[in-house]
């Protein structure tokens, strides 16, 4: 646990970039830092390991004040990861993991033979730990740098904006395997960031700090998007926040009919035998794709003729991955699978908007309001500007 | 020693039978002139290295240990080698009066190439090392200085070939080293007849003597950087 203690940073010039924070960072949990640039964020994460010293309150790991732990004792006890990774550059990557225990004097030998292992836990080939950074991608350092904070097994962990400086597709990649990490090794961490949609997707609490170091609000995830505090919290976490709040509303039990469908590799049936979509699945059941009847009768159903745009719900998933299933399908029935992506079925877009209705709270709510008129023009239109036929 | 020169031809080219013909002596002069090159320039970064680590440190200090090493480099050698004896108290002739000179000019050369090369540690890794736990000794010794390697490398480089011209200029006022043989083409000419194998001799071997510990620097420094050249591979 990490408790600020009315905790406050003031620099000689009188800026306040913290200002008389309280709050306390679960065991176990990652609590997440949010807010615009000047929030006293990174400040605030970087008064725990004492790389800033607050000018007033105190910081607690545990039950101990950190002020009375000698700085280079706590900093060896807090994993910390930053934005371009700050690896050593004339240090190999087995050795820059294994920096922190050869520091606390653990010998070569098992220090260099841990850190092989955490680079595979970190998803990195062993092939890698003879190489020197400036030998790896942006992501492949990033992963570095979670295994050198990871590999004294430090209880707390310390992360400042660790993933944004890589490219979206790499940044979600690191994301998952991180809440996946996370799910092993239960560490307590602190996690930076200005990005609402990664604080949201990591955090199992939030606290969004708004200019001059206040904090606006802390809060679980759902609860930000249901109830944020006042109108800055609400701008900051902006557009879409009902939809977004669907995301939290899992194991549902979704309706679904059976979808006729035709297999890859078979022929299209004619356009009087059939509704105008057709599901295409592989042997197993699992739904590759729709095909246009009218377009497509009598021919061999191959890759080139699907539409590809409709994603998938899966049984006991979120309420908002089936609201997108009904609205990404061109057929308009969203596409249910259980958890082998093996196809259940399909459900009516009305069905799941009743689903969301019968939900508690301000996701009902919100959900309420948007829909009642015009749910079959919306699903088209949805659909005409995600789908692009094969011409 | 005229009558001697009399006997071989005076023919610039001729400089290689000057050398078999006083093979010991130029040997020892060469001797001399390497240490004298060599030890003022260790001296000079043992020296150089807290003060770089200090005006990098407290940027106050960069400029006026920056202002002042360069002030120390443009004394011409030959005034700072007779400055020196009366300042430090040392006889007219001592023979430290040119290393001590020469550590001098060492020092101003490098201080600002420590600087430079400790600031050239990234922001991100300075920060990576101190959030982890370095202390700040251990974190110059193992991460700053180990990174600074090839920035000092590049300084000691010109500070050792400037060293070995420097040193001949001290031959001149009768220290024994490579300069001497440029004393003594001059004594052994005369008007109208130059006599050059010595100062030929003497140049091509300070030319030598340049590139050899020119080329130990950089086989040094790439021993200490094998990160550099597999960031390049």
């Amino acid at each position: 646990m990490i408790r600020f203690d009315n905790v406050t940073k003031r620099y000689p010039d009188g800026t306040v970039a913290v200002d008389s924070l309280d709050l306390t960072a679960e065991t176990g949990k990652i609590t997440v830092f949010v807010g615009p640039s000047g929030c006293g964020k990174t400040t605030s994460l970087r008064m725990i390991n004492r790389m800033i010293e607050p000018t007033q309150g105190s910081i607690w790991l545990d039950d101990r004040d950190t002020s009375t732990i000698a700085t280079h004792e706590l900093r060896r006890r807090i994993g910390y990861v930053i934005q371009h990774a700050g690896l050593f550059p004339h240090r190999t990557i087995v050795d820059n993991v294994a920096t922190v225990p050869l520091l606390l004097g653990t010998d070569r030998k098992k220090a260099r033979s841990d850190a092989m292992d955490l680079l595979e836990r970190v998803g990195l080939d062993r092939g890698f730990a003879k190489r020197y950074p400036a030998q790896l991608s942006g992501g492949q350092q990033q992963r570095v740098g979670v295994a050198r904070a990871l590999a004294a097994d430090p209880p707390v962990m310390l992360m400042d904006e660790p993933f944004s400086a890589v490219d979206p597709v790499v940044r979600e990649q690191l994301q998952d395997e991180f809440l996946r990490l996370q799910d092993d090794l239960g560490k307590t961490i602190v996690f930076v960031t200005h990005d609402i949609d990664e604080a949201i997707k990591l955090g199992d609490r939030i606290a969004v700090l708004r200019v001059g170091g206040h904090l606006a609000q802390l809060a679980t995830p759902a609860d930000l998007l249901a109830r944020p505090a006042d109108a800055f919290v609400a701008g900051f976490v902006g557009r879409d926040r009902g939809y977004r709040a669907l995301g939290f509303s899992e194991g549902h039990e979704l309706p679904h009919h059976e979808e006729p469908t035709v297999r890859m590799g078979e022929t299209a049936p004619a356009a009087s035998e059939a509704a105008e979509w057709l599901l295409a699945v592989d042997g197993e059941a699992h739904p590759q794709g729709w095909i246009n009847v009218e377009q497509t009768a009598g021919r061999e159903v191959t890759e080139e003729l699907l539409y590809r745009g409709g994603t998938l719900a899966t049984q006991g998933g979120s309420l908002r991955a089936a609201l997108d299933a009904c609205l990404s399908s061109p057929s308009g029935r969203g596409v249910v699978v259980d958890e082998n992506h093996r196809l259940l079925g399909s459900a009516q877009l009305d069905e799941v908007v009743q689903l969301i209705k019968s939900e508690p709270g301000p996701a009902g709510a919100d959900g309420d309001t948007g829909t009642g008129t015009g749910t079959q023009g919306t699903s088209g239109a949805t659909a005409a500007v995600l789908q692009k036929g094969p011409a | 020693m005229s009558g001697f020169a009399n006997e071989v031809s005076s023919s610039p080219l001729s400089f290689w039978s000057y050398f078999m013909d006083h093979r010991s002596a130029d040997l020892q002069l060469l001797w001399s002139h390497t240490w004298l090159s060599v030890v003022p320039v260790v001296l000079g970064l043992v020296i150089a290295l807290p003060l770089g680590w200090l005006s990098n440190r407290f940027s106050w200090s960069y400029p006026p240990i920056m202002t002042v090493s360069g002030l120390l480099y443009t004394i011409p050698s030959i005034a700072l080698f007779v400055l020196i004896p009366p300042l430090l108290h040392l006889d007219q002739l001592s023979e430290l009066q040119v290393p001590i000179a020469l550590t001098v000019y060492s020092v101003a050369l490098l201080v600002r190439v420590v600087a430079d090369g400790l600031g050239s540690v990234s922001e991100d890794t300075r920060q990576a090392a101190t959030a982890i736990g370095f202390t700040p000794l251990a974190r110059l010794l193992k991460v700053d200085l180990p990174i600074a390697v090839p920035v000092i490398t590049a300084g000691l480089r010109v500070a050792v070939v400037s060293n070995v011209s420097i040193v001949a200029i001290a031959g001149t006022i009768g220290f024994q080293n490579l300069g001497n043989l440029f004393t003594t083409g001059y004594q052994l000419s005369s008007g109208t007849s130059p006599y050059y194998p010595p100062i030929v001799l003497g140049l091509v071997l300070c030319v030598i003597l340049a590139l050899a510990l020119d080329a130990l620097v950089i086989l040094a420094g790439r021993g200490l950087t094998p990160w550099r050249r597999a960031a390049r591979g």
